[in-house]
C-alpha cells in the first residue's frame, strides 16, 4: 500500500497533464455542443420545413446512434475520405455532435417554455428577430437549461474516458498506467474514479454558480445555502423532463 | 469487387450476420441490465426515504460517486477485479448498478408526485405502513416512472458498446472486428450505427407517445 | 414617408380578412381610423375585436386584403395584381408608429422597470441611453411609477406592471397606441389606477387609439367613436353617448344589456 501511494506520488505530474487532456475535450466539446445545440435548438422550431426537417434528421441522428460509435467512425472511417484529424480533434468533434444533440433539446424545450407573450412584446417594440432572442428570450430560457445542462456535462464527462482508446493520454490512460505500476487493480481504479469524480463534482458546483447568477437577473434569485451551491442536484423541471436525454439527463 | 469504390455491398452483406448477433447480445445486456437498474433503484429511493442518518448520507455519497463518475472506467475496473466473471456479466450488472442511481431518481420524483391526499387518506382508513406503501403510493409512483424507464432504457441500449472494453462481443464489438480483421470499418460501424438508430429512434417515439398519454 | 395630413387616416382596413385554418375570423373587413382618434371596439367574444389589434401589430398574419397605416402599405401590398407580403425592413419602418399595450403585460422579466422601457428607444430607435433613461423617468412620473424605476418586475403587483407596460409603449413615441384589455386581468380595486393613467394620456397626447375593452363606461368617456363587431363583420357605429344609450342594432342592445346587466 505505501507502495502504491509513493508511486501515486510519484505520478502526481503525469495526472497533471491527464487531468488537462479531460478538461480540453470536456471544454471544446461543451463549447462545440452548445454552438450545435443553439443552431439545431432554434432551427428544430422554425416554420420553414426546409430548415426544421433537416435539424430534427440530424438531432434524431445523433441521439440515436451511439456515442461509442461516432467516435471510432470518426476515428476509423473518416480517414477513408481524406479527413485525417487529431485524435483529440476526433473526440471533442464526437463529444460535441452527440451531446449537442441532446443538448438542442433542452434549448428547443427552454425556448417553447418561454411565454408566447414574451415574442409579441418585443414584437410590438418593433425588435429585430436576433435582438428578440439575444435580449428577451434567450436570457428566460438560459435560466430554465441550465440544470440540464449540467448534466449533460457530466455526461460528457463521463463519455470523453472513451478517448483512452484512440489514444488520448486522459485520466482513463493515467488510471490504466497507474495501474500498471502497481499491480493493484482496487487502488488504481479507485484513485482514478475519485479524479473524475472530483472533475464532475467542481463542474457542478460552477454550473450551480451559473445558475444562481441566471436566476438572480430574472428577480428570482433567492442568495443559497452553501449546502445547496455544493449539492449535486438532478433536474427538477417538470415540463423539460420530457424531452428524451441520455443517462441522467432528466428523465426524473 | 470493385476497387475504386469506398463502400463495398459484398462486405456489408458478409458482416451483417455477426452484427445481428451481436445485437441480440445487446439487447440481451440492456434488458437484464434494466432489470437490476429498476430493481435497485427502487431500493435506493425507498432507502433514501428513511430517517436514519447513519444510513442516507452514505448511501447519497455512493450514489452521486456512481453516478458522477465513467460507466467505461467502472466497467473495466469491475471486470480486472473479478477475473472469474465473465465479462457479459460484469456488462449487465455493472450497467444495472449505473443505471439503479438514476432510476432512484426516477422514483423519488414519481413517489414525490403522489399526492397528499393519498397518504390522508390511507390514513383516515386506518391501513398500515407497508399496506399503505404497496396498495396505494407504489401503483401510482410506478406509474409516473414508466416514462423515464422506457428513457433510460433506450440510453442504456446506446451506451452498452462500452462492453467492447472487456471483451463482450456486442454488436459494436462485432463490428470492430470485423474492420480490424479486414482492415475496413466503413461498411461495419456504418452498418452498426444505423442498426442502434433504427432500434432506439422507433423505441423513443413509443415512449414519447407513452408521456403524452400518462402526462 | 409618413403623411400626417389631416386627410389621410392613420389606419385604414381594406377587405381584411383572416381564417385560422377553416375558420372566418373576419371577412372582408373594411374601416378608417382618421389621425388622433380614439375607437373603441365591442363585441362577444370570439368577434374579431383583439384579432384587429394583434393583425395591427403583426402578431398574426393577414390571410387577404390590405392594412395601410398613415397610407402606406404596411404587412401586404399589391404588386400589379400580385398579393405579397411587405418585407419585414419595410415592416418595421411603419410598426416604429405602433405601439401595444397587453392583457396580460408581458414585461421582460429579466429586466428592471428602467431596462424594459429603455430597451428599444436605445436599440431600435437608437436614442441615446441618457435620452432615453431621461424620457423613461418622464413617463415613469406620468404612470406613478417613479419609486419603482430599478425595481425587478416581478416585484411589482399586476396594476404596477400594467402601469409600467404602458410607459414601456409610450417610450417608444407612438402615432398609434393599441390597448388589448388592459385591466382584464386586474384586481377591480387596480383597474380606476390603469384607467386614470390612460384617461390622462388620452387627454395629454394626440395619438390615435384602438381599445378593445370591457370597461364601458371608460369607453363612453374617452372615445370619440365605437364599433360593434359580431362574427367579424362592423354591426353598428357610433358615438358613444348613441352607442350607449340608443343603439339602433338588435345585435348591440342584446350585446349592450348582457355587459352592462341593465
Amino acid at each position: 500500500m505505501t507502495d502504491d501511494i509513493q508511486e501515486l506520488i510519484d505520478r502526481l505530474p503525469a495526472l497533471g497533464d491527464a487531468v488537462l487532456v479531460t478538461l480540453e475535450m470536456t471544454l471544446g466539446g461543451a463549447l462545440l455542443a452548445i454552438v450545435i445545440a443553439v443552431v439545431l435548438g432554434f432551427g428544430s422550431r422554425t416554420q420553414s420545413l426546409w430548415v426544421r426537417g433537416p435539424s430534427r434528421v440530424i438531432v434524431e441522428f445523433f441521439r440515436g446512434t451511439s456515442l461509442v460509435v461516432q467516435l471510432f467512425w470518426l476515428f476509423y472511417v473518416l480517414p477513408v475520405f481524406g479527413f485525417k484529424m487529431e485524435a483529440l480533434a476526433v473526440a471533442i468533434v464526437a463529444l460535441g455532435l452527440n451531446y449537442g444533440a441532446y443538448a438542442s433539446e433542452v434549448v428547443r424545450g427552454s425556448i417553447a417554455s418561454v411565454p408566447q407573450g414574451q415574442w409579441e412584446a418585443a414584437t410590438a417594440l418593433n425588435m429585430t428577430w436576433f435582438h428578440k432572442v439575444r435580449r428577451v428570450i434567450f436570457p428566460q430560457a438560459w435560466a430554465l437549461m441550465i440544470p440540464m445542462l449540467a448534466n449533460l456535462l457530466i455526461q460528457l464527462v463521463k463519455g470523453s474516458a472513451l478517448a483512452y482508446y484512440i489514444t488520448l493520454q486522459d485520466v482513463n490512460f493515467w488510471t490504466v498506467e497507474l495501474r500498471r505500476a502497481t499491480a493493484d487493480t482496487f487502488f488504481s481504479y479507485t484513485a482514478g474514479l475519485i479524479v473524475y469524480f472530483i472533475i464532475a463534482y467542481l463542474l457542478t458546483w460552477g454550473m450551480n454558480i451559473l445558475e444562481e447568477r441566471a436566476k438572480r437577473r430574472l428577480g428570482r434569485g433567492t442568495r443559497p445555502t452553501l449546502r445547496e451551491t455544493f449539492s449535486l442536484k438532478p433536474p427538477t423541471n417538470p415540463r423539460l423532463a420530457n424531452t428524451q436525454m441520455p443517462a441522467g439527463g432528466g428523465a426524473a | 469487387m470493385n476497387d475504386d469504390s469506398i463502400w463495398d455491398w459484398e462486405r456489408a452483406w458478409e458482416v451483417l450476420p455477426d452484427l445481428l448477433a451481436g445485437l441480440w447480445v445487446t439487447i440481451q445486456i440492456t434488458v437484464l441490465g434494466m432489470i437490476i437498474a429498476s430493481v435497485l433503484g427502487l431500493f435506493i429511493a425507498l432507502a433514501m426515504r428513511t430517517p436514519s442518518k447513519w444510513l442516507t448520507t452514505p448511501l447519497k455519497f455512493l450514489v452521486d460517486f456512481i453516478r458522477m463518475t465513467p460507466v467505461l472506467v467502472q466497467l473495466v475496473f469491475v471486470y480486472l477485479l473479478l477475473t472469474a466473471v465473465p465479462g457479459y456479466v460484469v456488462g449487465f450488472v455493472v450497467l444495472g448498478v449505473h443505471y439503479a442511481t438514476y432510476m432512484s431518481e426516477v422514483y423519488r420524483a414519481g413517489i414525490e408526485a403522489v399526492p397528499k391526499g393519498q397518504w390522508e387518506a390511507a390514513t383516515a382508513l386506518n391501513m398500515s405502513k407497508g399496506r399503505t406503501w404497496r396498495a396505494v403510493i407504489l401503483p401510482q409512483a410506478i406509474r409516473n416512472t414508466l416514462p423515464g424507464l422506457g428513457n433510460y432504457a433506450i440510453s442504456m441500449f446506446k451506451e452498452t458498446p462500452f462492453l467492447f472494453a472487456i471483451s463482450v462481443t456486442e454488436m459494436y464489438k462485432a463490428g470492430q472486428d470485423y474492420g480490424a480483421n479486414t482492415f475496413s470499418y466503413i461498411e461495419a460501424l456504418t452498418m452498426v450505427g444505423l442498426l442502434f438508430l433504427a432500434v432506439s429512434y422507433p423505441t423513443s417515439l413509443l415512449v414519447r407517445r407513452m408521456e403524452i398519454r400518462l402526462a | 414617408m409618413t403623411n400626417t395630413s389631416g386627410d389621410v387616416p392613420a389606419i385604414e382596413f381594406r377587405d381584411v380578412t383572416k381564417r385560422f385554418g377553416d375558420n372566418v375570423v373576419l371577412d372582408g373587413l373594411n374601416f378608417s381610423v382618421p389621425q388622433g382618434q380614439r375607437i373603441t371596439l365591442i363585441g362577444p367574444s370570439g368577434s374579431g375585436k383583439t384579432t384587429i389589434l394583434r393583425l395591427l401589430m403583426t402578431l398574426e398574419e393577414l390571410s387577404g386584403g390590405l392594412i395601410l397605416i398613415d397610407g402606406d402599405p404596411y404587412t401586404h401590398e399589391y404588386k400589379g395584381e400580385k398579393w405579397v407580403a411587405v418585407p419585414e425592413k419595410r415592416r418595421r419602418v411603419v410598426r416604429n408608429r405602433v405601439g401595444m399595450v397587453f392583457q396580460q403585460f408581458n414585461l421582460f422579466p429579466n429586466m428592471t422597470v428602467l431596462e424594459n422601457i429603455i430597451e428599444s428607444p436605445v436599440h431600435v430607435l437608437g436614442k441615446s441611453k441618457a435620452e432615453a433613461i431621461a424620457d423613461a423617468e418622464r413617463l415613469l412620473e406620468k404612470v406613478g411609477m417613479s419609486e419603482k424605476r430599478d425595481f425587478n418586475t416581478n416585484q411589482l403587483s399586476g396594476g404596477q406592471q400594467q402601469r409600467v407596460a404602458i410607459a414601456r409603449a409610450l417610450a417608444m413615441d407612438p402615432e398609434i397606441l393599441l390597448l388589448d384589455e388592459v385591466t382584464s386581468a386586474l384586481d377591480p380595486e387596480i383597474v380606476a389606477d390603469v384607467l386614470d393613467v390612460l384617461r390622462e394620456i388620452a387627454e395629454t397626447t394626440d395619438i390615435t387609439m384602438l381599445l378593445v375593452t370591457h370597461e364601458m363606461q371608460f369607453a363612453r368617456e374617452v372615445s370619440d367613436r365605437v364599433l360593434m363587431f359580431d362574427k367579424g363583420q362592423i354591426v353598428e357605429e357610433a358615438d358613444p353617448e348613441t352607442m350607449f344609450t340608443n343603439p339602433s342594432h338588435e345585435r348591440t342592445k342584446e350585446f349592450l344589456k348582457a355587459v352592462l346587466g341593465g
